[in-house]
């Protein structure tokens, strides 16, 4: 620990002199408000400040003392169900101690260190016994929905267990158990502290292998993200990046859901934070709440915090997927963080890459999405947990040449192209269907094969070549006109057009559309391929196009988002009906060809 | 205690750096004297050591660096405000330059605001009727809004805005907005045309005004928006008044600041505008809303909802101004030069309109239950024309199927009936959303997609 003296301000940089001993990446107090910040370069004695709250008022002469910690966040019971800025201050902390605006200096501790939790120890834990980094000490119900587990954390590398935990009720800060490490006994509390821009260890990566379900038809079914997988939503403001990562956070299959709001709309925050508590989990019955954590750094909040946001969520959720649960980290907008360091670089007067943006912007999105995987974590039972980061990217007008999402999409392995021409149709999900794509398709046919359906792979091939060949049809359209194609290939035109209103499109705000299990995701995809098939074999036996396009059946396909979960066998009906409707005209035009 | 400094160095632009300088803070204000007595203002940019730079508001011409004095008051821009600015005009600091009494401060507040914890918001969601049908009944305007006009040169952007103003209600309250108009470098006759506006229709008691005409210094300009904000804030969250900002022209306000980056060679982001342009324009965007009241549940009385302008130079949406707005406003109304022409007033593109907070503003309670998807009927029913239009431009309209011709027709009374409408022109929801209902008579009921069957038996019109 330091102290010196601030010499210079410049917006959120400031420069101190007389920290002998400063090291890069060391958080700082700066002036009497105590101000966090974080120093960024050294230049012998003085050292380059990042403070991530507003400066204003701050002046040469003022004191500025170092910690002798990197920035570092607290992990353990009470994250989940918490709203914390950039810097894992609890908002909802801050207005009950400042009221309605976030004043300068709120010193809050990231987790309740007075509350008592419930903890009950691992079972059969004996005292002497070998224990390593990650094993499991015990649990604490943090919410219905989520146990807690308490593990042993990572720099406690091997060790015999000494004191072994207890049940009762705690806090955070109470020492549970003891270990003799070959450095000395050391405490283990329920709390550990971890700098969030160093990963947390684990032991190796896996291959992801399941697909994380979203119960968004365009998603699961065209183009999947895996569990431990990582996926990019770019697109032009106003074509519904938000709406998605909303739907994700709250229909996504995984354990737990970190949000990590960067540099986005107040609004949009508070939305969630109304919502999320109300939503029921279609799979446990809980509140959505009890599973999400909320980092919420607007857009006018201090734009260094904005920087350090993203490492913040990504920490807390490499901390529950040590627990062998399945994360997903949806960041909005990574475009938001990338500009924060933009505006540190320049202010560093460094020299700049691509559109101003600093040159080792590819490399610190590569290193974000590193953080992603499907592994095996820490602790002797060798389990397994995911983390699937999801980042939309704000491209300035919707280009895709922007740095940011040229730097992501080289990482990155589903990239979901939001379109303006559909948003403007209002057609949502607004996921170009062409122009996406998904890397994870190899891995995820067994399981598509195995838990839905054997022939899943080919129907979604032939979905894929049908939109290939509609856009190449609406071309020849555009040229020839309507009625110069061929009756399959109006029949084509007919079958996407089906595809694209009565599957890809999905109301996010319909309570019976909003989230569609892969079941009925099949079944639904499968009818009208089905009918397809049909109408082709109809066509060629000479039945008219006109009454193919005028089978009643067609209004049933078009409502068919609306048959229940649970009474998927309304399916059959639709593929009876279809059938029969079919025979009918080739008896018809059987009896009047004769 | 207040220090009077000589020591001016380097005068460039809006700039001065000066030397020897004690106990100067960042974001300070600073008071020069001119050799001539005459007095302006400034704010400290950055202090390094005992160098500081200064912007001044009111430009450097006269500015020397033997004589002109400068003087550091320790405390950042500040508005006083109270009650009796409401019916006041002020220049682009926050002085009254009107003929009426000085404002005997209630309090003092510095003009840059805090930023709200996202934690005390309340969601945005009373709907407020323009009495216009394209903002209405498709991208729909609520209590707390940002909801920006995103315009071009020659289009009527000031006459929609101030025709918002005029009529906008939420219906079931009695209060009426407050105003709180900033201009931005625009010119006086555009800025008459507002005040003129608000003197005749009575609104001048509830309207308090920023101006920066044109030839006011540009620099003053940073300040403007922020001063509006300070006092839409004060009688919002502290008057429980509901307070509608105009902010016009933006991008006069954004060429400001890129002024001053370039003079500071500062490294530019796109088209020479600053990096941080997306952070400033934040701050002062993000200032509205709803708050919490004070007991759980409840609101605080009061509201601010804004209606930014901005010009997009060539009617270019990807230009940095109208993009980064369009990232963190809910949403934009889209003036369209060809509507224009076709003599439709208001001239909105309906289709790249947003309102982002429409869908939880509208619907049974709020407006009526077939709102949300009427509209998106409409949207798509129109989107579908302009595609048939273009297909009728290049195969000729002979070739257009039935189905195709009918939306053809649909989509020209949409916009001569749904869109346009009379400068004076005050329709209730209701009446938006019949006319609405009229027009999808004229396509074939089976192309009516997006709307239950419960909805099109109670509400569509019969033949006659």
């Amino acid at each position: 620990m330091g102290a010196g003296k601030i010499v210079k301000v410049a917006g959120p940089l400031i420069v101190a002199e007389g920290i002998g001993d400063a090291r890069m990446f060391e958080v700082a107090k700066v002036s009497e408000n105590e101000l966090i910040g974080e120093i960024i370069e050294l230049h012998g004695d003085q050292a380059y400040i990042q403070v991530y709250e507003d400066t204003s008022g701050l002046g040469p002469g003022e004191k500025v003392v170092t910690t002798g910690q990197s920035l570092s966040i607290d992990l353990g019971p009470g994250l989940l169900q918490s709203i914390y800025d950039g810097i894992q201050r609890p908002l909802n902390t801050i207005y009950e101690k400042v009221g309605h605006y976030i004043t300068k200096g709120v010193n809050v501790p990231g987790l309740d260190g007075e509350k008592k939790w419930e903890f009950k120890p691992e079972e059969g834990l004996k005292e002497g016994e070998e224990i390593e980094a990650g094993d499991f000490l015990g649990k604490v119900q943090e919410t219905k929905l989520i146990v807690h587990r308490i593990m042993v954390p990572p720099d406690i590398k091997k060790g015999k267990l000494k004191k072994v935990p207890e049940k009762g009720s705690y806090t955070i800060k109470d020492v549970i158990a003891e270990i003799e490490t070959e450095d000395g006994i050391k405490e283990v509390r329920m709390v550990q502290n971890w700098p969030v821009r160093t990963p947390r260890p684990i032991k190796r990566k896996l291959v992801p292998d399941k697909p994380l379900v979203t119960g968004q038809r365009v998603i699961d079914s065209l183009f999947p993200l895996a569990k431990g997988g990582t996926a990019t939503i770019p697109g032009p403001f106003g074509a519904g990046k938000t709406v998605v990562q909303h739907q994700l956070a709250k229909w996504s299959n995984a354990d737990i859901i970190v949000y990590i709001g960067c540099g986005e709309r107040g609004n949009e925050m508070t939305d969630v934070l109304q919502e999320f508590p109300e939503l029921i989990d279609p799979a446990s019955g809980q509140p959505l709440m009890d599973r999400t954590v909320l980092i919420a750094n607007t857009s006018n909040m201090p734009v260094a915090a904005r920087e350090a946001s993203v490492y913040t969520g990504i920490t807390i959720a490499e901390y529950f997927r040590d627990m062998g649960y399945s994360v997903a980290v949806l960041a909005d907008s990574t475009s938001r963080w990338a500009e924060a360091m933009r505006e540190m670089s320049g202010r560093l007067e460094e020299m700049p890459g691509e559109e101003g943006y600093p040159a080792y912007l590819p490399s610190r999105i590569a290193d974000f999405y590193e953080r992603a995987g499907r592994t095996i974590c820490l602790g002797s039972d060798g389990r397994k947990g995911s983390l699937s980061v999801v980042g939309a990217v704000s491209p300035p007008g919707g280009d895709l040449s922007d740095p940011v999402v040229q730097a992501t999409l080289k990482v990155v392995k589903v990239f979901w192209a939001l379109e303006d021409q559909l948003a403007f149709e209002r057609h949502f999900p607004a996921i170009g269907w062409l122009s996406s794509y998904s890397l994870y398709h190899n891995n995820l046919t067994d399981y598509f094969r195995d838990e839905i359906d054997k022939d899943w792979e080919k129907l979604r091939t032939a979905v894929m070549s049908l939109l290939q060949k509609e856009s190449e049809l609406k071309e020849l359209v555009r040229l020839v006109g309507l009625d110069s194609l061929s009756g399959n290939d109006r029949m084509v035109l007919e079958t996407s057009k089906s595809i694209r209103e009565d599957f890809l499109h999905q109301s996010a705000f319909d309570p019976e559309d909003e989230y569609t299990k892969l079941s009925k995701q099949y079944r639904m995809l499968k009818a009208i391929m089905n009918l397809h098939m049909l109408c082709e074999k109809a066509i060629e036996k000479n039945i008219p196009l006109e009454k193919l396009l005028e089978l009643p059946v067609r209004q049933k396909i078009a409502r068919m988002r609306h048959i229940k979960e649970d009474k998927l066998e309304e399916f059959d009906v639709i593929d009876r009906e279809m059938n029969s409707q079919i025979e009918e005209h080739s008896a018809n035009s059987m009896f009047s060809d004769g | 205690m207040v220090t009077e400094y000589t020591t001016i160095n380097e005068i460039a632009g809006p700039l001065v750096l000066l030397n020897n300088v004690k106990h100067a803070t960042y974001e300070e204000l600073v008071e020069v004297e001119l050799p001539n007595g005459e007095q302006r203002r400034g704010k400290v940019l950055e202090v390094d050591h005992d160098k500081v730079l200064i912007q001044l508001f009111e430009g450097t011409r006269g500015v020397d660096v033997k004589e002109t004095r400068v003087r550091f008051l320790g405390k950042g821009l500040e508005l006083s405000v109270s009650p009796d600015i409401l019916g006041r005009i002020f220049n682009g600091l926050g002085t009254p330059i009107d003929d009426g009494p000085k404002i005997i401060p209630e309090k003092r507040l510095d003009i840059n605001g805090i930023p709200i914890n996202p934690y005390a918001r309340v969601y945005p969601e009373e709907f407020i009727q323009t009495g216009i049908s394209a903002i209405d009944g498709l991208n729909t305007l609520v209590r707390g809004q940002k909801l920006p006009i995103f315009s071009g040169f020659g289009l009527p952007h000031s006459e929609l805005a101030a025709q918002i103003a005029r009529q906008a209600t939420v219906p079931g309250s009695e209060s009426s907005f407050a105003i709180v108009f900033a201009a931005m470098g625009i010119t006086f006759e555009e800025a008459n045309y507002f005040i003129r506006d608000f003197q005749e229709t009575g609104a001048m008691e509830r309207v308090v005004l920023f101006i920066n005409l044109a030839n006011d210094p540009t620099v003053e300009r940073i300040a403007t928006p922020r001063a509006a904000l300070t006092a839409a804030e004060y009688l919002a969250f502290e008057r429980g008044m509901h307070v509608l900002v105009i902010m016009t022209d933006m991008t006069n306000y954004c060429e400001a600041l890129r002024e001053v980056s370039v003079a500071r060679k500062e490294i530019p982001g796109r088209r020479g505008y600053p990096g941080y342009l997306y952070t400033d324009l934040a701050t002062i965007y993000e200032r509205a809303g709803l708050l919490k009241g004070e007991k759980e549940g409840e609101v605080l009385e009061g509201s601010i909802t804004q209606i930014p302008i901005l010009s997009m130079p060539d009617d270019d949406k990807t230009h940095p101004i109208p993009d980064l707005t369009g990232y963190i406003t809910e949403g934009q109304i889209i003036l369209d030069r060809n509507l224009h022409h076709k003599s439709i007033y208001p001239p909105i593109d309906v289709l790249p309109s947003l309102s982002r907070l429409r869908d939880k503003g509208i619907g049974e309670g709020r407006t009526r239950e077939d709102h949300s998807e009427v509209a998106n009927q409409l949207f798509s029913s129109y989107a579908k024309s302009k595609e048939v239009e273009e297909l009728a431009v290049v195969l000729g309209e002979a070739a257009l199927t039935e189905t195709d011709k009918a939306f053809m027709a649909f989509g020209k009374s949409f916009e001569a009936k749904f869109v346009k409408q009379a400068l004076d022109e005050n329709r209730t929801i209701e009446e938006t959303l019949g006319i609405g209902w009229e027009l999808l008579k004229s396509i074939p009921k089976t192309e009516i997609k997006r709307i239950k069957d419960e909805y099109i038996e109670k509400y569509l019109p019969g033949e006659e």
